[in-house]
């Protein structure tokens, strides 16, 4: 019997962002990639109130094991990171590029006003990955970082024509 | 929200849209459910896309003694001097859909003051600030599973959802499994309040079930003589989707 989610509420600021959460390596060093972008509304209005938290394996393709997210050391790299939405809608992080085959940032987001935490991936590339192969055509390209100067652009649309696939996975069915 | 008062729909209206959805079948709350009006546009409109989880979702990340210090599960004694209000124990045992405790892993949560005011500068209810309560905690689990906050019991607080609505008491509560597909943020409850038929948030589970799920059992045998009343609360994440060695099961 599962335990059910519930909003994130407005009121998190205080709570779960933390000082370096979104810089999982220092902004400018060797290898840093930064992955940035707006969280939507259905109206196309940013969203101030949200929160995003990344998870990756390094650029090898390992699973990290290592603790130390929430004071981060500036030598470890944790693979896990937490950003807010600014008044504009806006999140940055600084990173690595995750590593193996159809390689992804796994991506949770919560908000004001949306009554649970959704899943979702950042591919760095289109690949023929068998999930994305698999997706509405129409709707990949909301799966596909944009390469830009420093990184990735990421934008996370909760609704509207261009809404980002959200993922639901085999334990959560019948709980989702 | 950001509507005049004048213009804002009654709790009768509310409760009139909360009862056509109450009893619809779910263990997690809807997504798209109107009487949370903040949700009217923030809610996906299409099916979540089904998929299998892929290495690195098979994993959560690690959090250890490093992160979190073992004085920041009290939140009564963060500032110089005692926080108002009721004293509390919050306890109980964090497990996965397979009823595996889930060890050494992070548990944070924040709340408001006695007085249902949050320290969050957006925060507008005009009741007091207490100067000795932020109202934020963290800690790790222990190897069973189990995990324990000292903290001042919330008061419930009123929000511009509609003309007069007020959320029931809560502690906010973050959570992470052994997957990166078990991660639950939710909120924790007190029995009894009677504000729960009335409030949308806690109402967007339509299974009565489900939601009680949210309701801790106040606990004698948590209770500290002369100090503070105990509340229990378990919680039950989804499913993991490794394949589990012995090894893993002996040391997590």
């Amino acid at each position: 019997m599962t335990t059910p989610g519930q909003t994130v509420g407005p009121f998190f600021h205080d709570a779960l962002p933390y000082v370096g959460g979104s810089d999982l390596v220092p902004p400018g060093s060797a290898g840093a990639v930064r992955l940035h972008g707006h969280v939507l509304d259905g109206a196309g209005d940013p969203v101030p109130d949200a929160l995003l938290e990344i998870w990756q394996p390094d650029p090898d393709g390992n699973v990290v094991r290592e603790s130390g997210s929430l004071r981060r050391d500036g030598w470890t790299f944790t693979g896990w990171g937490r950003a807010a939405t600014d008044p504009t809608g806006y999140y940055s992080f600084s990173t690595l590029r995750p590593g193996g085959p159809d390689p992804f940032w796994a991506v949770t987001v919560f908000a004001r006003g949306l009554t649970n935490r959704l899943f979702t991936r950042a591919y760095l590339a289109e690949t023929d990955s068998p999930f994305l192969a698999g997706l509405d055509p129409e709707r990949r390209g909301t799966l596909i970082a944009t390469p830009d100067r420093h990184g990735f652009v990421f934008d996370v649309r909760l609704q509207g024509d261009r809404e980002t696939v959200f993922l639901s996975f085999p334990r959560h069915r019948g709980a989702d | 929200m950001g509507r005049v008062s004048g213009t804002l729909e009654t709790q009768a209206e509310i409760s009139a849209e909360i009862g056509e959805l109450d009893g619809t079948p779910g263990e997690q709350p809807r997504l798209d459910y109107p009487p949370y009006r903040s949700s009217l546009l923030r809610h996906p409109t299409k099916s979540l896309q089904h998929a299998d989880p892929e290495t690195v979702e098979l994993w959560a990340p690690c959090f250890g003694q490093r992160d979190v210090g073992a004085a920041e599960a009290d939140l009564t004694i963060q500032h110089s001097g005692e926080p108002i209000g009721e004293r509390i124990v919050v306890s109980g045992r964090i497990l996965d859909g397979d009823g595996r405790p889930v060890a050494h892993q992070l548990v944070e949560v924040w709340q408001a003051n006695a007085g249902g005011r949050y320290i969050h500068r957006r925060d507008q209810h005009p009741a007091p600030l207490d100067p000795n309560f932020t109202g934020v905690g963290r800690c790790l689990t222990d190897a069973d599973g189990s995990y324990r906050f000292k903290t001042i019991k919330p008061g419930p607080y009123p929000w511009r959802n509609h003309l007069n609505a007020w959320r029931p008491a809560h502690i906010h509560f973050s959570l992470f499994g052994t997957d990166f597909t078990q991660r639950l943020v939710t909120q924790m409850y007190f029995p009894g309040d009677p504000l729960f038929p009335l409030d949308p948030i806690y109402q967007s589970i339509t299974d009565q079930k489900a939601r009680d799920r949210l309701v801790a059992l106040y606990d004698h045998d948590l209770t500290m003589p002369e100090y503070a009343t105990g509340y229990r609360w378990d919680v039950v994440l989804t499913g993991s989707h490794r394949t589990w060695t012995e090894t893993e099961e002996g040391t997590s």
